[in-house]
């Protein structure tokens, strides 16, 4: 293999997992040593310029950083560092950080922006170019922004407080809103001269079941998230005592969760899949079933059966999961006789879908065959040059941590296409690399590695979270098991760098990894080297970092797989050839 | 400064034959100076004894007093250990050795606890064929004493902060070859793809194995002028040949062109392969490894590598026809075994 080229931003970036997974590739490690620290307002800052709603997302993220993380990998039963939780206990515990937000210029730059929607991505745009000197419109049809934030997360997950808390420090640079306000048409928007618009609408249309019987049910059927939607504007107070979920994703556990706070006994979710295949993240299944909701798996809805008008329950045919050689499943019926199970509400959950009738289509915006706006995926630019998307509204349903990575990457294009450069133009990373030495064998971060397995967040009451629909379940993790779950974090961000000239191949830090990582052997081609390393580097997603030929033209190979970030290599080097070295990685935005 | 290793181990590291994986033979966290070459050796012993899936708690690890005599804590945390008086460990060894002589003795000393202090105990322990592996960790000076010259320092060679030695060295395979040793090798701390296989072949030997292991002291002795450090090691060292050592349980896989390798059964069956690489050597002939390691010597050259073995050596319980069991299994019978067998040795003697 040809030596590593750690002069490469995306090498060291992969080494941190955590950050490489985040789609808006959050400097994890950095703001875990601050929370560990307890420089709660320093690790909630870190946060809010790579994602913007640190506390929003310290309580409903997808975290796809989690199961990237490589406390899983190393064996002993680990668990993730709680990545996510940590990030709550940053915004829980901050104080005032108005102070620290950007400074809007008084004096604006004369160039004028539409927000159509007032999401995630759309307020990160907002974010990254009202510090810019921008002006900014938003327009949104709720009464207040957040988007599906508000809409479709039930408080009990969200707090209110929190949602009005981040969504208030965009607006409140400055940004003009008009709310309660549909757009119904692009054009109207085009027509008033923006220099750019951007359309971040969400998928608001959900999924629902042509089956019999669905004319007949009539009101006692609902498709999910407008039912959410309409608990959360209060318009809905409650269901009936029977509630059938349909579906397995995430909107279904919230909708079950909520039913359960709205007067529904018997809730049930019913899901095609085998349980494993469901999309809902595992914690968010855990919770459902903790609020004693069964999830009965391998139903497939046939018919809604309706007596008298009056929605009686529903009919199911049981299947089982079969894969053929490519792995892809089919859902074969068992020949049972259907399920008949009893209802007086049923909330369809399967999906959501996007939705675009009020974009004309004589604006430059071309749609695909799936009447998808044709989008750029780095720049998030239309095939009309003003017109940008991001979020669910680009590329179909994700989450809110991808809307945020889209709004970075929108507002970076929005800001060369206002000043006429190119959009592919896209500003490199910043990056820093710079030694943790503090003395022979110190370290300016805490090397030991924690036995420690993953803390629980603590919960509310069952029985009282259940008559409350608005009182937060999860309470977030207290300072001192904050530090605790911190203490986790295996600092992947603090590099281990080695320089061939300094190495006398003594062995020592051979013999001294615990993990078996290093290994001075001879050089071979990758799928060779994999296997003649001192423990086999079976985990072709993680690199091989290779060094130049040493005196005896044998190389260094470490495996970046289960490395613990422990430093022991650098403390026993006697000649510093390995070297523990911080690596700051942030996506560069708009305006850098 | 990290006081204890992390606990976390690879999770695909190899399991032995018993089930336990290179974890289960390490001790504590060094505290020897970084870049030690002693840190190297007990690597390639713990590597050596999960290798042989032996069982840690057969192993005895004896030392005496010095920089090498520290690493025992470092390696078979799991297996017993003896630190002994300063160059007293052979006596400790034939001691133990005597007493129950199922255990696996294995002792660590250095250039100091062996060529000086306990030159008398080690020339007796070679003579006698006492069965047990001996390393020596040499590095050529007294590291824990800030790195004065020790006895195996060669005659020139000078240390960190040192003048010349003037002294002739002692040459500890070309005594032990002289004392009757019945398997002498040398190599390399920095070469465990040649140490860790001697240390297997010298676990299998019935007798005393001597391996003279160079082991640069990166502190004091590992600038250019010493003889000692890796770059000097690695210039002039010259192996008598490759060695591949191959247990009694494994089937052997590798192929070797005849004539060319030697193929030694070892007494537990193992099967040890040797390559000659120096023409001139037979190592199974003493006069022949005397006449190699003093003409190499005399070139400027290290011989490293297996140097000499007695393929029909006889240990002191041989000799001595000691009890096959040890004694701890002696019960009152065994050793009262009562009149009537008292009555028939002494009518024996009449």
């Amino acid at each position: 293999m040809n030596p590593t080229d750690i002069k490469n931003p995306e090498y060291f970036h992969k080494v941190v997992d955590c950050q490489y997974a985040c789609p808006a590739h959050t400097p994890v490690p950095e703001y875990i040593r601050l929370i560990a620290a307890g420089r709660y307002d320093d690790a909630y800052m870190v946060n809010w310029e790579s994602n913007v709603f640190p506390g929003i997302l310290g309580r409903t993220c997808d975290r796809p950083c989690e199961p990237a993380c490589r406390r899983g990998r190393v064996g002993n039963g680990e668990e993730p560092v709680a990545i996510c939780r940590l990030k709550r206990v940053a915004a829980d515990n901050k104080s005032d950080i108005s102070a620290r937000l950007p400074v809007v210029p008084e004096q604006k730059n004369g160039k004028r922006i539409a927000l159509i929607g007032a999401g995630p991505a759309s307020l990160t745009v907002a974010r990254d170019l009202m510090p810019l000197g921008y002006n900014i419109d938003i327009y949104d049809n709720q009464f207040a922004g957040g988007g599906m934030m508000r809409s479709q997360i039930p408080s009990f997950r969200l707090p209110i407080t929190v949602l009005d808390e981040e969504v208030g420090y965009i607006l409140d640079m400055g940004v003009v809103t008009h709310f309660d306000t549909e757009v119904s048409s692009l054009a109207s928007i085009v027509e008033k001269d923006y220099d750019a618009i951007f359309v971040g609408t969400g998928a608001p249309r959900g999924k629902g079941l042509e089956l019999p019987g669905l004319e007949e049910a009539g009101k006692s059927v609902h498709i999910g998230i407008d039912w959410l939607a309409s608990v959360a504007f209060e318009h809905t107070e409650q269901i009936g005592k029977r509630v059938l979920v349909l579906g397995g994703g995430n909107t279904a556990m919230d909708c079950c969760r909520t039913s359960r706070r709205l007067g529904g006994e018997d809730v049930r979710v019913v899901v095609r899949s085998p349980f494993a295949d469901m999309k809902a993240s595992p914690w968010e299944k855990e919770d459902a079933m903790h609020e004693g909701i069964p999830i009965l798996d391998n139903h497939v809805p046939k018919e809604f059966v309706v007596e008298d008008g009056k929605l009686q329950g529903m009919l199911f045919e049981k299947v089982k999961a079969e894969y053929d050689a490519n792995g892809k499943r089919s859902l074969v019926p068992t020949g049972e006789d259907l399920v008949f199970m009893p209802a007086d509400d049923v909330l369809m959950a399967i999906g959501q879908d996007n939705a675009f009738p009020w974009v004309e289509r004589d604006l430059g915006v071309e749609f695909d065959k799936w009447d998808m706006p044709i989008v750029d995926k780095t720049t998030f630019q239309s095939t009309n040059p003003k017109v940008f998307f991001g979020g669910d509204a680009a590329f179909g349903p994700e989450n809110v941590i991808t809307a945020v990575a889209h709004g970075h990457q929108a507002a970076v294009s929005i800001d060369l296409f206002c000043r006429a450069e190119p959009v592919s133009k896209r500003p490199p990373p910043f990056t820093n690399l710079v030694t943790q030495k503090m003395g022979i064998h110190e370290w300016s971060y805490d090397n030991a590695v924690e036995v420690d397995k993953r803390f629980m967040v603590p919960m509310a009451p069952l029985e009282e979270s259940l008559r409350n629909r608005k009182l937060e379940v999860e309470l977030g993790f207290d300072p001192a098991t904050g530090y605790r779950e911190a203490e986790r974090c295996f600092n992947c961000d603090v590099q281990t760098v080695f320089e061939e000239a300094r190495c006398i191949e003594c062995d020592a830090c051979v013999d001294i990894c615990p993990t078996d990582c290093i290994t001075f052997t001879e050089n071979a081609e990758e799928p060779v080297l994999r296997q003649q390393l001192s423990a086999p580097a079976n985990n072709p997603t993680q690199d091989l970092y290779v060094s130049a030929d040493l005196p005896t033209r044998r190389v260094m190979v470490k495996d970046e797989d289960v490395c613990l970030h422990c430093g022991l290599c650098a403390e026993r080097c006697p000649t510093a050839a390995w070297d523990m070295q911080k690596f700051l990685y942030n996506v560069a935005k708009a305006g850098q | 400064m990290s006081y204890q290793s992390p606990t976390f181990r690879h999770p695909g590291l190899p399991v032995n034959d018993l089930g336990y994986t290179k974890a289960d033979y390490e001790g504590a966290i060094s505290t020897l100076c970084a870049g030690c070459g002693h840190d190297s050796i007990s690597g390639a012993i713990v590597r050596a004894c999960h290798e042989l899936s032996l069982e840690p708690h057969r192993i005895a690890k004896l030392s005496g007093i010095g920089c090498s005599s520290k690493t025992p804590t470092y390696f078979l945390g799991k297996s017993h250990g003896f630190n002994s008086v300063h160059g007293r460990m052979p006596s400790v060894v034939t001691g133990a050795a005597m007493a129950n002589r199922d255990l696996l003795y294995l002792g660590v000393s250095g250039d100091g606890d062996t060529a000086s202090i306990g030159m008398g105990q080690f020339a007796h322990a070679v003579r006698r064929n006492l069965n047990m592996v001996y390393i020596v960790m040499n590095n050529g000076c007294y590291g824990l004493t800030k790195g004065q010259d020790s006895a195996t320092a060669d005659e020139g060679s000078a240390s960190k902060k040192g003048d010349p030695n003037p002294f002739s060295a002692i040459d500890l395979p070309g005594l032990a070859l002289q004392l009757g040793a019945t398997f002498v090798a040398r190599s390399f701390s920095g070469d465990k793809g040649q140490l860790v296989p001697l240390i297997k072949a010298a676990i299998s030997h019935r007798g005393f194995a001597l391996i003279d292991v160079v082991s640069p002291c990166v502190t004091f002795n590992n600038n250019t002028e010493s003889t000692k450090s890796y770059d000097f090691v690695r210039d002039h060292a010259q192996a008598t040949g490759t060695v591949d050592f191959v247990p009694m349980r494994e089937e052997i896989t590798t192929h070797y062109v005849a004539g060319k390798t030697h193929e030694v059964t070892m007494h537990d069956g193992s099967v040890l392969h040797l390559e000659k690489v120096s023409e001139n050597l037979d190592p199974f002939d003493r006069l022949s490894a005397m006449v190699t390691l003093e003409q190499h010597r005399a070139k400027g050259h290290i011989l490293t590598g297996l140097i000499y073995m007695d393929k029909d050596s006889r240990d002191l319980h041989d000799v001595l026809e000691t009890s096959r069991r040890p004694l701890n299994a002696l019960q009152e019978p065994d050793l009262c075994p009562g009149n009537k067998v008292l009555a028939n040795i002494n009518a024996s003697l009449r």
